[in-house]
């Protein structure tokens, strides 16, 4: 075989250039990702998020078209846009705007866990301060911790012989556990360190609770009370299905009797979007009172 | 000094203490006696896990000892009290309040009494100039850096004017050159103020340097003080100065070769 050693030079030359050029493309197709990249990470999570709710829908939309009676995706959205032009009229205690229904039940949910904060508490600072009171109280909290709030509904209507008090009654209960427990776990768990400064310097009782036991307690109780408002918007759809009146669990119940079954559906979107509400607002508070 | 009570202003007799723990009984300390004058800065020294601080403790009021007696001011120590004010070995300021009101917390406990609250103010605000912190005394904890939080912790202790005061390895967690500052700073209040002064550390050149007598205490279980150093040095100590003195180097010397080759150290003889 002849090979002409010119011929040869200019081959590697060329398989030089091509080489270089090779590089210089892979470094510019990696520096276009990167600076895309850097766009789109920010933004991501929204990104994702969006297709997964449009695969939700079109997961949703293919239901209907097996199953007829769940409404299509538009159908739902256009009878929600609807409810939502008038949230607020008021034909009698049975036909009000789904505006009512939300507030009834918003209002129920901060009675009833207003008056679990004003107890559950103190009664948690008492449980983590006071060893003997904790160990006299911790065998009934774990006896009816667990116990559905629901099962409390009969005795709050035996209680007050009216429905409406006794769904605030059940959120009541079911607020108050998360409340007492969490709030005792974080006087207890107070670090030694505080609790010496308050030996050596010999404060007050009074001095011991503003200064050192309450703002270390803080963050324990605000995650009690987050807990609790979560329990007790998942609480109220069910208690208000038993008991009736205005409200949007009751709403949710009526609409199965009407066989409106679109409204069911945006019951349960409204429900989910008010209770991610509660939650965040309970978390933005939280950040509020964290130190260091 | 002629009193008796000032020559023996601090008495701890007989001491002894013992944890209840898993395995049982945990003796930690056992037969402790020591007298501290008015006025005398003591330190405790010894290797990690010796009692230093269970010592200082029990003189603290935090712990009773489960045998003995500790008496000071010519009264038995029956719990912790503001006038034996304790500087913790991780600053334990409340997170929440500012360094001024961390400091307020310990002058109004002591003074409210007999005080008006502009008095408290100008005590508090005096004690954060005494540690050089009058132009940080309203950020709070988390914004001021280690050495810093340490001084407002010695200032909530020197301004409740207490009559002993207790240092837990007040220094351990600083950078060499902070903790130089702060011992030079600390020998100063003492001095202007006479104070009594326990101090419980591992550095020897901080033990030499600050105290009168040093209190070298043999292992544990059962720790019990080995041998009482007293360092004849004039004051005001120069750091740079002690560094050639020959006296100094001996002090230096005899605590090393107390805690290096008489009581050797415990977690490198069983390594």
């Amino acid at each position: 075989m002849l090979i002409d050693p010119k011929s040869l030079d200019t081959e590697m030359v060329d398989e030089h250039a091509e080489r270089a050029a090779l590089r210089e493309r892979e470094a510019r197709r990696i520096a276009l990702r990167d600076q895309i990249m850097s766009y789109l990470e920010p933004i991501a999570p929204f990104i994702l998020g969006s297709f997964g709710f449009i695969l939700f829908l079109l997961i949703w939309q293919a239901i209907h078209i097996g199953i007829s009676e769940i409404p299509s995706p538009a159908f739902t959205f256009n009878a929600a846009v609807g409810l939502f032009s008038d949230p607020f009229y008021s034909n009698g205690p049975n036909d009000q705007g789904i505006g009512w229904n939300i507030l009834s039940s918003l209002r129920r949910v901060a009675l009833g866990f207003g008056f679990a904060a004003v107890i559950g508490i103190p009664a948690g600072f008492a449980i983590g301060r006071f060893k003997l009171f904790g160990a006299m109280t911790s065998p009934i909290i774990n006896l009816l911790r667990p116990v559905s709030p629901l099962a409390w509904l009969p005795i709050g209507l035996l209680l007050f012989k009216a429905a409406n008090p006794a769904a605030i009654w059940c959120i009541f209960i079911c607020s108050i556990w998360p409340m007492v427990i969490n709030t005792a776990v974080g006087v207890s768990k107070i670090p030694e360190d505080y609790t010496n400064i308050a030996r050596v310097l010999n404060l007050s009782e009074w001095k011991v609770f503003t200064k050192i036991l309450f703002p270390a307690t803080l963050p324990y109780m605000l995650t009690g009370v987050r807990l609790s408002i979560g329990t007790a918007w998942l609480v109220i759809v069910a208690a208000e299905m038993l008991t009736g009146g205005v409200g949007i669990g009751f709403w949710l119940w009526d609409e199965w009797n009407n066989l409106k079954v679109e409204n069911i559906i945006i019951a349960i979107f409204v429900i989910g979007i008010v209770g991610l509400l509660l939650e965040h607002c309970m978390i933005t508070i939280a950040k509020r009172f964290s130190y260091e | 000094m002629s009193n008796p009570q000032n020559s023996r202003y601090l008495l701890i007799e007989d001491v002894q203490q013992v944890f209840k723990t898993k395995k049982g009984p945990f003796v930690a300390l056992k037969d402790i006696n020591l007298s501290v004058k008015k006025g005398e800065f003591i330190t405790l020294i010894g290797h990690s896990g010796c009692g230093k601080s269970t010592l200082l403790n029990l003189i603290a009021g935090l712990t009773m000892p489960t045998d003995g007696r500790l008496i000071c001011a010519g009264r038995e120590i029956a719990g912790p009290g503001p006038s034996r004010a304790v500087v913790f070995q991780n600053h334990s300021l409340l997170p929440w309040l500012s360094c001024y009101e961390n400091v307020y917390l310990g002058v109004e406990r002591v003074f409210a009494h007999e005080e008006s609250k502009k008095q408290l103010g100008e005590r508090t605000e005096a004690a954060m100039a005494l540690v050089g912190l009058t132009h940080a005394q309203h950020k709070m904890p988390h914004e001021v850096s280690g050495g810093m939080k340490q001084r407002v912790g010695i200032a909530r202790a020197l301004a409740m004017e207490p009559q002993v005061l207790l240092l837990d390895e007040p220094f351990g967690a600083l950078d060499a050159l902070t903790r130089a500052n702060l011992q030079d700073e600390l020998m100063r209040i003492m001095a202007a103020k006479n104070s009594t002064a326990i101090m419980v550390t591992h550095d020897v050149d901080e033990a030499v340097l600050l105290s009168d007598r040093i209190v070298m205490m043999t292992n544990g279980p059962a720790a019990k003080i080995g041998e009482i150093l007293s360092i004849e040095l004039d004051r005001p100590r120069d750091r740079v100065a002690m560094a050639n003195n020959q006296n100094y180097q001996d002090y230096r010397t005899a605590v090393i070769d107390f805690l290096y080759r008489k009581q050797g150290n415990p977690a490198l003889k069983s390594a």
